[in-house]
């Protein structure tokens, strides 16, 4: 065996194997999304669905961003013809059930689908707890670098990107998200 | 002897010629062309007719620039198409935020910043030559021109004068005789 041609062709290959092994560690569906640590992108939208208790928003009242400033919002991006929505949908409503009366707003935002379809899965779905938003032309989705459903936004009490989700969240994931939030607009004194 | 110095470096050659077409098969495609041809576009329409007003001149320009910039942009729910080619709904989309914007006075880079702001660079179908991404332009030409130099140098190796024979070794059969 000539060990020096050995060497050259291994020395030869080693990148490109390396190359594809760090390949195989990433996912190609996952897209970083340059939105976190920046401004949220304003919208104004209209409730289609009002939500549950304190918190429910009467039908065609308009949502602005910059109304809910000093909050911490989650706002998820769903459809019903999306079939991950449907597993984070009793998880996200019974969790933003709990933060009644807290800086918290959730806030839902149908994509790319009718307002009527979104009333009746919400009805199929057992309720939903906070308010749904529609975005006509997916105007809001496109500012938000929107590329499938679910998505997850969390803002924080400035109204900054503070973390993105893409696919379906869980319960945990949220409260985890929330509070550190809340603790944060707290500790800058901003829960005076 | 000539007839294995030409086969080898026939391979050599196959396999420079492998590696090049490997690197440029890497380089950033170009955008996709637009799916409508350019007769479709306006500017057919005002040469046939020729009464259109410039209103509708700044239509069919408009039209021009919308769709050169979506054939930029990557649809986001598709796999390799331009939201100019995609069918889908956020492509139609996207479109029609592209026009808009156009047709408010942004520049094409501007609407094409607009959405890197949004997307990132991932949303580019043609990296920005600057930064890393120049790797992706200067590859495959290093790779080529490694290759030709690779090749010379094999070749020329291959192709050197053979040693003196030994005393030992003369009468024995050669390669030439083969070739012959």
């Amino acid at each position: 065996m000539n060990w020096k041609r050995a060497s050259i062709a291994a020395a030869a290959a080693a990148p490109v194997i390396g190359l594809f092994a760090w390949g195989l560690t990433r996912d190609p569906n996952n897209i970083p999304s340059p939105l976190p640590g920046r401004q949220a992108p304003s919208f104004a939208l209209a409730v289609f669905a009002p939500g549950q208790g304190g918190v429910a928003r009467p039908i065609g009242d308009t949502v602005r961003l910059a109304d809910l400033r000093g909050k911490v919002v989650v706002l998820n991006f769903w459809a019903s013809w999306c079939l991950a929505c449907r597993d984070e949908h009793a998880a996200l409503s019974a969790v933003a059930a709990t933060y009644e009366g807290q800086p918290v707003q959730f806030l839902g935002v149908l994509y790319n689908d009718v307002p009527d379809k979104g009333t009746a899965w919400i009805a199929e779905m057992g309720g939903q707890s906070y308010p749904s938003v529609n975005d006509p032309g997916s105007r809001v989705a496109i500012d938000y670098g929107l590329y499938g459903v679910p998505e997850t936004f969390f803002l924080d009490a400035d109204g900054r990107v503070a973390f993105k989700n893409t696919g379906p969240v869980s319960a945990g994931m949220v409260r985890l998200k929330v509070d550190s939030l809340i603790a944060a607009h707290a500790k800058s004194g901003g829960a005076k | 002897m000539i007839a294995r110095v030409w086969t080898r470096a026939a391979m050599a050659a196959a396999t420079v010629l492998l590696l090049a077409g490997t690197a440029m098969a890497q380089a950033p495609a170009l955008p996709a062309a637009p799916r409508s041809a350019p007769q479709d576009s306006g500017a057919l329409r005002v040469r046939v007719q020729g009464t259109l007003t410039d209103a509708q001149k700044n239509d069919a320009t408009l039209e021009s620039a919308t769709k050169s910039v979506a054939s930029q942009l990557r649809c986001p729910v598709c796999q390799g198409l331009s939201i100019q080619d995609s069918p889908s709904e956020l492509s139609q989309q996207m479109r029609t935020v592209v026009k808009e914007q156009l047709a408010e006075g942004k520049s094409p880079q501007e609407v094409r910043d607009y959405f890197i702001s949004k997307y990132g660079e991932w949303i580019l179908l043609e990296p920005q030559a600057h930064g890393f991404n120049m790797v992706v332009y200067a590859l495959p030409a290093l790779l080529v021109i490694g290759g030709a130099v690779f090749l010379i140098f094999i070749v020329k190796k291959w192709t050197a004068a053979p040693a003196a024979p030994t005393a030992t070794g003369a009468g024995a059969p050669t390669d030439d005789d083969d070739a012959s």
